[in-house]
């Protein structure tokens, strides 16, 4: 018996759409009736022999490094190749999770290359922090033949272990150069992070510093895939059509070879702590940079030891791995009169045949400025002023612009007081002392920092006081001063070339600045600085008075607060229209002339000597 | 609100986001929470979204169905004139923080407009040129999909149908139009190719008939579809979990989109591969439900297309994982990743509750309560 709805429903609609819901639910109750019987046939009924299918695909994409391109010298010799080198490593998703079964491992891997499975597991646990996820783990690099023979016989003993042939750099020509080059390393978590639009994967090496890291994305080349199948005892099935890998492309630096050498080695011999730069004037290419003391690049290529590492920061031996030449920020004394000067000629204080009498000291606003020694000089013009270096000229035209910034002005003309924006990280902006400068540091630090006083402009008139450049900035600044007035960027790398040779771009000449200099006046100042080299009372005859091509150069002596004196030169070269600037500094070197003047001469030999030979083509002058 | 509803949309997006966070938390390198982050976030905009629109009668969407419908063609145009090309297709626009799929809003936009058409002529006319005049409307949106993204086209046939059918066509006009489609697909597949006159693309034709003979040639379409097969079947009754190494290790294609039906079956095995399709089938269900429990026959028709819709894809996709139908670019809603398809599918599933509030208020009239 049927009960009769309550309601009474339009009957013809009801059943219309009953009967239509019905068609659409069967054929959705159909389609997922197929899809849950081929479900449980896969899954439940063949799932075992998928089960083995699937472990017999043991291992996915692998990456081809990529060789590095080369860096080379201006005339292409190799400063930085690359070798191969066989290294064991671990693939990190083989790693087990369980410790008994990981302990086992290492102990099997650690009696192979005969190390203890605490070494293994300490060397496992070090490469994998700081290493993003998937990194393969380095155990050894440069295996021995037989251990690489050994582990390939015995394949699936060791299906975790693969040994893979990795590129290593290699640097023929030593330590030369080591700051410059930089080094390269594995990509960190952050590297990561923070390049996502360079196409790195966890395991590829990147240029971390020097000219490796600048023109990184030249020289690293692009990776190339290959897909193996692994079975699962580690043996490989079939290897699958594969992207080569496209190497990288070299960098030709501006660096001369020789020049740099000749810079490093005179260096090296005074055993101090010291830097120099040679630049040309016209063109702002690098020829030369060094800090001393140095460091062999190769240690790079290897893991570190704690000891290596505290070494190259060691203070007490001079911290290596610091580049001085970009980084350190010094008084620079009196190579930096001949910008006081163009200061005094543009303010109209002096004219170049303004005399003063120097009578060794001055007094001014109660306070003694001496000549080094208080030796007097009597009657001084300009010229004569850089020829004897006289202290009490500079003293009374740093006084005479004190609060006018004049002399500020024509510091920052010449590019002081900011970074040169050389294609290499770790540069140092140096410092234009200003009142405004110093009474702000004095308001926020004043048991550090006294007001500004007319002294601070004398101190900077003669490179001293707060002033300070590094020695890349003042071979800038006298570059300047040797073409006319552009101040140049200093840049390194000077094209870039495909693995055959082609070259693929250029460096062009980039002008950051002009400072606005007399002709007239330059061709004074010029007199002056080869006067001070090369005319027998000159400050640096004793070393450039026998040199067979003319310079202008100017020796600086600064006075540091519980050190010996840093010895400064500068010098242009072939006087009086130059092609390059050196500057060398000395720490604790004491009388420009004695230490660093020397080390200049070194590099300007070399330099010329290049010049001399008729294949090069050179334009300089030899007498 | 339809509490069963509810429940399975809910319950397919927690799944999806737990299987993301499982899957791929250890692989993404620098941002491993990114997938699931962002998929709970689209989760998020979605079922707000289905909320906003429950609280809506949906009778409205029948006045407005001209509107609608202009509005669909308009944006599919939009991807021809400014459409960014994903993996292989054009079907997206480029908007500030998000590539938008017109074609994903497009399936319930089509569903509404349709189904007030099919309202709006129900007494023009006689049975045969009804019958061609919903064809008509709902071809030339399928059309024009087509040339973008076959899978999405194939959505809207799916709709156009279960629409069709709801309405009361003819059988024999049913009939007549899958012989016309059938001899249509024969055409395109077999006898042009065959006379040297191909009308899909070489790698289209591969995609679509590959499934059929899975191939062991590495890059091959049908390679990488049987190694979906291969990580399905090796999940078993219980799944790998974290020795899933098909999906693990990137064998399976596509693992957070179209293949992560197969990274839910490897992992957790039959288990978890049947609750998915349970959760579905309830789904399913409860949009029939509403078919009959509905105030009025628009809410009749719009059920029908959802439903339709929903079920097709997860055939589809499901199919495909499974190694039986072809590589079509469908997404299986509610899991899938993807911010058009997870936010258009709660919309579909807001429409539903919309049916089954406004069915109870109706039930209950006005003088009760």
């Amino acid at each position: 018996m049927r009960i009769e709805p309550v309601i009474p429903k339009p009957k013809k609609k009801r059943t219309l759409v009953s009967r239509r819901v019905a068609v659409i639910g069967g054929i959705g109750l159909v389609l997922l009736g197929v899809l849950f019987f081929r479900l449980w046939s896969l899954q439940i009924v063949t799932g075992d022999k998928y089960l083995a299918e699937a472990n017999q695909n043991r291992t996915r994409e692998v990456r081809v490094p990529a060789p590095r391109g080369r860096i080379l010298d201006r005339e292409g010799n190799v400063l930085v190749d690359n070798r191969t080198s066989m290294a064991l490593q671990l693939d990190p998703i083989e790693l087990p999770s369980e410790t008994p079964e990981r302990r086992e491992l290492f102990t099997r891997i650690g009696e192979v290359i005969g190390k203890s499975p605490e070494w293994v597991r300490r060397k496992v646990r070090d490469e994998i922090t700081g290493n993003p996820e998937g990194s393969p783990i380095t155990l050894v690099q440069d295996v021995d033949d037989d251990i690489v023979y050994y582990l390939q016989e015995h394949q699936a003993n060791f299906p975790e272990v693969q040994v893979n042939r990795i590129f290593v750099r290699k640097y023929p020509q030593g330590i030369l150069a080591a700051h410059i080059l930089g080094s390269i390393g594995e990509v960190t978590a952050e590297d990561l992070e923070e390049n996502p639009e360079k196409d790195l994967a966890a395991g590829d090496t990147l240029g971390k510093t020097g000219i490796e890291q600048t023109y990184d994305d030249v020289l690293r080349g692009s990776p190339g895939d290959t897909r193996l199948q692994v079975d699962s005892t580690g043996r490989i099935v079939s290897q699958l059509p594969s992207t080569m890998p496209e190497p990288g492309d070299s960098v030709r630096l501006s660096l001369d070879q020789d020049v740099q050498a000749a810079g490093e080695a005179s260096l090296q011999s005074i055993g101090l702590n010291g830097a120099f730069v040679a630049m040309d004037v016209n063109s702002g290419e690098v020829l030369g940079l060094a800090s001393n003391p140095t460091f062999d690049p190769e240690i790079f290529t290897r893991p570190l030891t704690q000891k290596q590492v505290d070494d190259l920061y060691d203070e007490d031996l001079g911290a290596p791995l610091f580049d001085r030449a970009i980084g350190g920020q010094y008084a620079v004394g009196s190579i930096f009169k001949p910008i006081t000067a163009l200061a005094g000629l543009d303010a109209g204080l002096i004219t170049p045949s303004t005399v003063i009498n120097d009578t060794g000291t001055i007094s001014i606003a109660d306070q003694d400025f001496d000549n080094a020694g208080k030796q007097p000089h009597g009657p001084v013009d300009l010229r004569r002023s850089l020829e004897v270096s006289s202290d009490v000229y500079y003293y009374l035209l740093g006084a005479d612009m004190n609060g006018t910034r004049q002399l500020q002005t024509w510091a920052g003309n010449f590019g002081l007081g900011k970074a040169t924006g050389i294609d290499i990280p770790g540069e140092s902006e140096g410092l234009v002392p200003t009142p405004k400068w110093l009474n702000e540091a004095h308001q926020e630090e004043p048991e550090y920092y006294d007001p500004w006083v007319i002294g601070q402009n004398i101190q900077f008139a003669i490179g001293q006081g707060y002033f300070q450049a590094s020695p890349l900035q003042m071979a800038v600044a006298y570059a300047a001063l040797g073409n006319g007035g552009n101040v140049l960027k200093p840049q390194l790398m000077l094209q870039t070339e495909d693995a055959a040779g082609r070259v693929v771009s250029e460096t062009e000449p980039i002008v950051t600045g002009h400072a606005p200099i007399d002709p007239a006046d330059r061709r004074v100042i010029m007199e002056g600085l080869n006067d001070a080299a090369q005319s027998p009372e000159g400050t640096s005859y004793q070393v450039f008075g026998g040199f067979p091509v003319k310079v202008a150069g100017k020796t600086g002596t600064a006075e540091r607060t519980g050190e010996a004196d840093q010895a400064w030169y500068a010098v242009l070269a072939p006087y009086p229209d130059p092609e390059i600037a050196v500057v060398v500094t000395v720490e604790e070197g004491g009388f420009g002339a004695d230490t660093a003047a020397p080390v200049a001469l070194q590099v300007l030999q070399a330099y010329f000597d290049k010049q001399a030979k008729p294949v090069s083509g050179g334009t300089g002058s030899v007498e | 609100m339809d509490g069963w509803l509810a429940f399975s949309a809910l319950g397919l997006l927690a799944i999806s986001l737990f299987t993301l966070h499982q899957a791929f938390g250890q692989n993404l390198v620098g941002a491993p929470e990114q997938y699931v982050q962002r998929q709970a976030l689209y989760g998020l905009v979605g079922v707000t979204g289905m909320i906003a629109v429950s609280r809506i009668d949906y009778s409205r969407f029948r006045e407005l169905r001209v509107g609608i419908y202009t509005f669909l063609c308009a944006s599919i145009f939009a991807v021809f004139a400014f459409g960014v090309a994903a993996r292989g297709s054009t079907n997206s626009l480029e908007l500030p923080f998000f590539t938008f799929q017109p074609a994903e809003p497009g399936k319930l936009l089509l569903i509404l407009a349709l189904a007030g058409f099919v309202i709006d002529g129900a007494r023009k006319g006689s049975a045969g040129q009804r019958t061609i005049r919903i064809l008509a409307l709902g071809l030339v949106p399928t059309g024009l999909v087509l040339l973008q993204d076959l899978g999405t086209s194939l959505v809207f046939a799916a709709i156009t149908f279960a629409i069709m059918v709801a309405a009361g066509v003819r059988w024999s006009h049913l009939a007549a139009i899958g012989g016309v489609l059938a001899v249509f697909i024969a055409i395109v597949l077999v006898a042009l190719p065959a006379a040297g006159a191909p009308v899909l693309k070489e790698y289209q034709q591969e995609r679509l008939t590959s499934f059929l003979s899975p191939s062991s040639d590495i890059g091959d379409a049908g390679y990488q579809q049987n190694q979906a097969k291969v990580g399905i079947g090796a999940g078993g009754t219980t799944g790998r979990g974290d020795q899933a190494t098909q999906s693990r290790f990137g064998f399976v294609p596509e693992r957070h989109t179209d293949f992560i039906f197969a990274v839910v079956a490897e992992r957790y095995g039959f288990v978890g591969a049947a609750l998915v399709l349970s959760l579905f089938a309830l789904l399913f269900w409860r949009a029939l439900r509403l078919m009959t429990l509905s105030k009025n026959f628009y809410g009749t028709l719009v059920a029908a297309g959802i439903a339709a819709a929903i079920i097709f894809q997860v055939f589809v996709n499901v199919g495909m994982n499974l190694g039986i139908m072809p590589i079509t670019g469908i997404p299986l809603p509610l899991m899938s990743y993807g911010g058009s398809a997870i936010i258009a599918t709660f919309l579909m599933i807001g429409v539903l509750q919309s049916i089954h509030i406004e069915s109870h208020a109706a039930q209950r009239g006005p003088w009760i309560d």
